[in-house]
C-alpha cells in the first residue's frame, strides 16, 4: 500500500509543480462562473431556480472540456515514463507494476476531482450567494458536480488504457485526440444523422436509449439533463430519456471508468520495458 | 553456490526469433565486484532487466537475493537492490530532494537518509534546483545517490561513470570499496575499461548474447594466452640482435630496442636471464602485462570466437 500512496503523491506533488492542477481548476472555475453570471439571465423568465439553469448551460460545455482535460493530463502517464527512462528506475524499486499504476490512476484521478470540485463548486457557491437557489436546484447542482468528476475519471482511464497500449508519446496524443472526436462530437452526429435518416422509427430509434449509455459523454448527458424532471424540461432531453432507468447513466459512467482502467492494467501488466 | 548473491544457469532470451541471450552461467558472491563488459547489443542491460525482473527469461534458472525475478518476494526483496540505469532519467519538474526522497519512501526509509546520501554525492547545494536544470553529471550523481538508498546488498550499476569528471569518478569509486569492504555485491557494466581494471574482482565479457568468458584478470589473461611484452634496451645496438639469439622470439623496435613475447609464467626466468647478462648489456626493461582492453578485444570481439 506504501507504493501506492508514495506514487499518488509524487503524481499530485507534480501536478501542483507543473501548475497542472492550478490550471485546470481556474479553467474550469471561469467557465463555470461566466456561465453562471451571463448564462442566468432566463432564469427568472422561465420561473426557475438559477443553480438549475446553470446546470443545463454548465454540462453542456463541461462534457466537451472535461474529457479534454483528462485526457491531456492521462494520454501520457506511462508512455512518458516509458519514453523517458523513468518507469525503468520506479519498477527497479520495491513497487509492483500494479502499485505503479494504480498510485498515479489515483494520483490523477485527484488532481482532476479536486479542480472539478473546487472549479465548479465555486461557481455553485457563487450562485447560491447572489441568486434564488431551491433544493432541487442545490441536488442538481451536486449530481453536476459529481457525475462531472466520474466522466473526468472515465476520460482518465481511457487515457491510461492509451498510454499503456502505444509505443510514443506522439502516438498517444494523436490516438487521444481522436478518440476524443469520436466519442464527444461524432458518436452525436451519427446518431443524429440515423435518427434523421430513419425518422426514429425502426432499429435505431428503438436502440437510442442503449446507445446513449454506450457512449460515456452521452451518460453523463442523461444523469445531468434527463434525470431531474424540471432540468429536462429547459434542456430537451426529457424525450430521449425515456425509455432509460435512472440507475442506467450512473452505472454506465462507473462501467466507462473501470474497463478502460481493467484493460489499461491487463495490457501494462505484460508490456515490455 | 546456495549462498550466491546472484545466480543465472543456462538463460535464454528470446524476442520473436532474436536470441538476446543464450545460455548465460553466472554467479556473484558477497562482497564481489563483477564488471560486466561487452559491445553495445551484446545483452548485459537486457541481463541487468532480468535480474531486476524487468523482463523475464526465456528459459534457464534465475535467483537474485534467493528469489526468483518477478514473483511478490522478489518485488519486496528490491529493497534491497540499488540499481543506476544508463542514462538515467527523473522527473523533470521536481527538485533533487524532492526526487530523492520520493525514492527514499519507495524503498521504505527515512527522508533523512536521502539528504545524507545527496551530501555524499555532493549534490546538497542543488538539492533545491529542479532535475532538469541538472547537468548530465549532476544527474548521474543524483543516480548514485538513489541507488544507495537502503544500504543494498546488491548494486546494478549501468554505464555508472558516464558524464562524471575524473575527482568524481575517484569519489565513486572509494564508494563502491567502502560498500564492497561492507559486504555489498556490485555489478557494473561499463565500457571504461582501463578504470574497471583497478577495481574488479572477476570480468565477465559478453558477445552477441554469450558470456564469452568470466574469470579474473590474471586468469583470463592466461586464458587468452595473450603474451608478456619485456622490452629490453641493449648496452650496444649492434650486438641486440645476438643478444637474443636461441632464446625467446624476438623482434626490433624502432628505438633500437627489443621486445620479448614471452607466456605469462616465464616473467621469472626471463628476469634471471636478464640479470646474470654482463654489466652495460642491457639499459632499461620493462614489462607490459596484458591490458583489460587487449583482454576484452580477445574476448569480445569475432577474433576471439572458440577462445
Amino acid at each position: 500500500m506504501r507504493g501506492v500512496l508514495v506514487m499518488a503523491g509524487r503524481e499530485i506533488r507534480a501536478g501542483l509543480r507543473n501548475r497542472w492542477v492550478v490550471a485546470a481548476t481556474g479553467v474550469l472555475a471561469v467557465l463555470a462562473l461566466v456561465l453562471a453570471f451571463l448564462g442566468s439571465a432566463p432564469a427568472g423568465e422561465v420561473g426557475a431556480d438559477a443553480l438549475t439553469v446553470n446546470v443545463v448551460s454548465l454540462s453542456s460545455l463541461s462534457i466537451y472540456l472535461l474529457p479534454l482535460i483528462a485526457l491531456m493530463l492521462s494520454y501520457d502517464a506511462i508512455v512518458g515514463e516509458a519514453e523517458n527512462g523513468t518507469l525503468l528506475l520506479l519498477l527497479a524499486y520495491p513497487v509492483s507494476r500494479w502499485q505503479v499504476l494504480a498510485g498515479k490512476l489515483i494520483g490523477h484521478a485527484a488532481i482532476l476531482a479536486f479542480a472539478t470540485v473546487v472549479g465548479f463548486g465555486l461557481a455553485g457557491a457563487a450562485i447560491a450567494a447572489t441568486g434564488d437557489v431551491d433544493a432541487q436546484g442545490v441536488y442538481a447542482f451536486a449530481l453536476l458536480i459529481g457525475s462531472s468528476v466520474l466522466l473526468g475519471w472515465v476520460f482518465v482511464g481511457v487515457g491510461y488504457l492509451l498510454s499503456a497500449v502505444v509505443r510514443e508519446r506522439s502516438t498517444a496524443a494523436g490516438l487521444a485526440i481522436a478518440v476524443w472526436l469520436l466519442l464527444v462530437v461524432l458518436y452525436d452526429l451519427a446518431l443524429l444523422g440515423g435518427l434523421a435518416v430513419t425518422g426514429g422509427s425502426g432499429l435505431i430509434g428503438r436502440l437510442v436509449p442503449a446507445l446513449l449509455l454506450l457512449n460515456p459523454a452521452d451518460a453523463y448527458r442523461l444523469l445531468n439533463l434527463a434525470g431531474l424532471p424540471q432540468v429536462a424540461a429547459f434542456s430537451g432531453l426529457a424525450a430521449a430519456g425515456r425509455g432509460v432507468a435512472a440507475w442506467a447513466p450512473p452505472v454506465a459512467l462507473l462501467a466507462w471508468v473501470a474497463v478502460p482502467v481493467a484493460a489499461a492494467w491487463l495490457v501494462f501488466r505484460r508490456r515490455a520495458l | 553456490m546456495s549462498d550466491a548473491v546472484i545466480e543465472l544457469r543456462g538463460v535464454e532470451k528470446h524476442y520473436g526469433r532474436f536470441h538476446a541471450l543464450r545460455g548465460i552461467d553466472l554467479a556473484a558472491r558477497d562482497g564481489e565486484l563483477l564488471a560486466l563488459l561487452g559491445h553495445n547489443g551484446a545483452g548485459k542491460t537486457t541481463l541487468l532487466k532480468i535480474l531486476l525482473g524487468l523482463t523475464g527469461a526465456s528459459r534457464g534458472h534465475v535467483r537474485v537475493l534467493g528469489e526468483r525475478p518477478g514473483t511478490p518476494a522478489a518485488v519486496a526483496s528490491r529493497a534491497r537492490i540499488g540499481f543506476l540505469p544508463e542514462n538515467v532519467v527523473f522527473a523533470g519538474g521536481m527538485t533533487g530532494r524532492e526526487v530523492a526522497r520520493t525514492l527514499a519512501r519507495l524503498k521504505g526509509r527515512p527522508v533523512a537518509e536521502s539528504e545524507a546520501l545527496l551530501e555524499r554525492v555532493g549534490l546538497t547545494d542543488a538539492a533545491a534546483r529542479p532535475v532538469r536544470t541538472y547537468s548530465k553529471g549532476m544527474r548521474q550523481r543524483l543516480g548514485l545517490a538513489q541507488a544507495l538508498i537502503g544500504r543494498p546488498r546488491l548494486l546494478l550499476l549501468d554505464e555508472p561513470t558516464t558524464g562524471l569528471d575524473p575527482v568524481l569518478r575517484r569519489t565513486f569509486y572509494a564508494i563502491l570499496a567502502e560498500l564492497r569492504g561492507e559486504g555489498t555485491t556490485i555489478l557494473v557494466s561499463s565500457h571504461v575499461l582501463a578504470e574497471m581494471e583497478l577495481h574488479t574482482d572477476r570480468v565477465a565479457i559478453m558477445r552477441g548474447g554469450e558470456l564469452t568468458a568470466c574469470d579474473t584478470l590474471p586468469g583470463l589473461c592466461s586464458a587468452a594466452g595473450l603474451p608478456v611484452r619485456v622490452r629490453v634496451q641493449p648496452g650496444d645496438g649492434a650486438a641486440a640482435q645476438c643478444l637474443f639469439e636461441g632464446t625467446w622470439p624476438a623482434r626490433r623496435q624502432a628505438n633500437g630496442g627489443v621486445e620479448l613475447q614471452i607466456a605469462a609464467d616465464e616473467k621469472m626466468p626471463v628476469l634471471r636471464w636478464l640479470g646474470g647478462l654482463p654489466d652495460g648489456a642491457v639499459t632499461d626493461v620493462g614489462i607490459h602485462t596484458p591490458s583489460l582492453d587487449e583482454v576484452y578485444a580477445h574476448f569480445a570481439s569475432a577474433e576471439g570466437e572458440g577462445a
